[in-house]
């Protein structure tokens, strides 16, 4: 007689109905070879968090401290200063031109990276990258360099009276060069998932090329594309490397926000300098925020 | 279609527009990124080579350089430590609040670097919140090298854990059970398991947080104090050198630092191009 009757756990797991099975202990030990013990993980959640309030947490809450410091009604006084809301005009007017051209030009250079074969395409795509490992006072040089009044076209834009350099095209140009990755950046990796295939379907059912990218592809990646301009406002808006050696800090005229800062700050009128820092901080959370609606919506749509 | 453009040779497609999107992307990326540094190598070349070594091996330069490089390199290897725990901690445990650390990570990218310059240096000043705390203990952060150590630490975070978290999410737990099948300790799975397969993705964060760090300026100038031959970076000194008309001076030092930069894309390309390869073979 071979009876046995010892059950295993295996076979208490055959033997019961499919609904009671999970509590079993091999089941349990399973999840126990990956678990962390319980002191170790009280140790790294406490190193892990203390570094992040630390590091990261804590400076944030100060921008917005500081700027209360003295009350609301200087809070509103440093923001509704002329100089400041000159700032605060020249900083939207450039993020605005430099998301409006990196946006047209970023997915005419994905779409040509992503919906064709040619040989290159990695430098293409490497060169897209450059500006994220170009220093921004490399970037703001090399335009003083160009249009600089000793730079290659200096003399000429001299004679024409044309002022690039501490100017605001100089400050659009910096601003420009600076983001240039992010929409492009954003689109490539989708539309490289999504593939040619509703494209060839469009324009094997005769649709012309503008017409397949406006009623196809555009929709198919629109949600990545306002990510792209959520990254290039944000960083077009705090840029400061870069627009600090092109600017001049011609106070009124050529002060983005980031360099009203610096000139506060550097005055000692903290206070002032931290209430327009709070409104950068202010854009860097809702961005934060848009951000992780806007994922949700790439992850679905690359599905 | 254009001439230039038909040495790419592409292979043949049903969509329309190859000529005229890539001929307007690569103008635009000629115009925009392509010339302005080409420029910046032509004027390194006007200098004579004695002149360039000179300039770049003067006693200030130096200073600048090492101090950038140093501290950049030091603060990406703190953000590789201290951001793996960090990644650990966010995908393998849960606890109340983690989406909102998660999210925390970002503001770095996010907040600008002005921004976060006076941030901390109000924090770490003598009177401030963190800085009176280690000022008995006589720690100077503010004004010091230190100071920089700690912006660099702040902008660089996010690099290392957003390369490395989606990695360790994808890590299947099947590998970890049969290691512990097998016979292998917790320690040994760890360190003969997941940490392999982590290690790309470590390498290139940490090349992206020492790149980043190498080039910044917003969040360090107000923390380093600036004083020459102490506490003053390479990307501050060619800012210096341009406000002075030494126009050759700045040329030179931020053409090393290109070079530089290049090396590092070159590092971290050819890194990615290892851990497809080893993810392929799996």
């Amino acid at each position: 007689m071979s009876f046995n009757p010892v059950i295993q756990p295996q076979e208490a797991a055959d033997l019961l109905p499919a609904g009671l099975a999970p509590a079993l202990p091999a089941r349990q030990s399973r999840r126990d070879v990956r678990a962390d013990p319980l002191w170790l993980r009280w140790v790294l959640t406490g190193i892990a968090l203390s570094f992040l309030t630390v590091f990261i947490v804590v400076p944030l809450v100060n921008v917005f401290s500081q700027a209360f410091v003295k009350g609301f009604t200087a809070y509103v006084g440093a923001i509704r200063h002329p100089d400041a809301l000159a700032a605060i005009r020249l900083t939207i007017i450039a993020a605005f031109v430099a998301v409006l051209l990196n946006v047209v030009f970023g997915t005419i250079t994905a779409w040509a990276i992503t919906k064709y074969k040619f040989r290159g395409k990695s430098i293409l795509i490497s060169l897209v990258d450059l500006p994220f490992s170009v220093s921004p006072v490399i970037s703001g040089l090399v335009c003083v360099l160009l249009f600089g009044a000793h730079g290659c076209f200096g003399p000429w834009l001299q004679e024409n009276d044309v002022k690039i350099v501490f100017a605001v095209p100089g400050i659009i140009l910096a601003t420009v060069f600076v983001t240039f990755p992010f929409v492009a950046r954003e689109l490539i990796p989708l539309m490289r998932e999504q593939g040619t295939q509703d494209e060839e379907a469009a324009i094997s059912l005769g649709a012309s090329g503008l017409r397949t990218f406006f009623r196809v592809t555009l929709p198919n990646i629109k949600w990545a594309l306002l990510y792209g301009v959520l990254l290039t406002n944000a960083r077009a808006m705090g840029e400061f490397g870069a627009v600090s050696v092109v600017s001049g800090h011609i106070r009124g005229e050529t002060n983005t926000m980031p360099l009203h800062i610096e000139i506060l700050y550097n005055e000692y009128q903290f206070m002032a300098a931290f209430a327009v820092a709070s409104l950068l901080a202010l854009l860097a959370l809702v961005t934060l925020v848009a951000k992780a609606v806007l994922e949700k919506r790439i992850a679905r749509a690359a599905r | 279609m254009a001439g230039g453009i038909a040495v790419l040779r592409r292979q043949p497609s049903v969509i329309p527009g190859f000529g005229i999107t890539l001929g307007v992307s690569l103008t635009w990326l000629s115009l925009i990124i392509l010339i302005p540094l080409a420029a910046l190598f032509l004027k390194t070349t006007e200098l004579s080579f004695e002149r360039f070594i000179m300039i770049v091996t003067s006693a200030r330069t130096l200073h600048a350089l090492e101090l950038s490089f140093g501290l950049a390199l030091a603060a990406a290897a703190t953000n590789l430590v201290f951001g793996l725990i960090v990644v650990w901690v966010l995908v393998r445990y849960d606890f109340p609040g983690r989406r909102v650390f998660d999210a925390v990570i970002d503001i770095p990218f996010a907040l600008p670097t002005a921004v976060a310059g006076i941030a901390l240096t109000n924090l770490y000043a003598e009177n401030g919140w963190i800085g009176g705390l280690l000022a008995p203990l006589g720690i100077k952060v503010s004004f010091t090298q230190l100071g920089i150590f700690v912006a660099l630490v702040f902008i660089g975070l996010p690099f290392v854990v957003r390369t490395v978290q989606p990695v360790l999410q994808d890590f299947e737990g099947d590998l970890e059970e049969v290691a512990a099948t097998l016979g292998a300790s917790r320690w040994m799975t760890i360190r003969r398991v997941i940490f392999p397969t982590l290690v790309p993705a470590l390498l290139t964060g940490f090349a992206l947080a020492f790149a980043r760090a190498v080039g910044e300026y917003g969040s360090v100038i107000f923390i380093a104090g600036n004083l020459p031959n102490v506490s003053e970076i390479a990307p501050l000194l060619i800012i210096i050198r341009l406000e002075e008309f030494r126009y050759a001076d700045a040329t030179a030092i931020a053409a090393v630092m290109l070079v530089a930069s290049f090396i590092l894309l070159l590092i971290v390309n050819l890194l990615q191009r290892w851990s497809e390869r080893r993810a392929g073979k799996r």
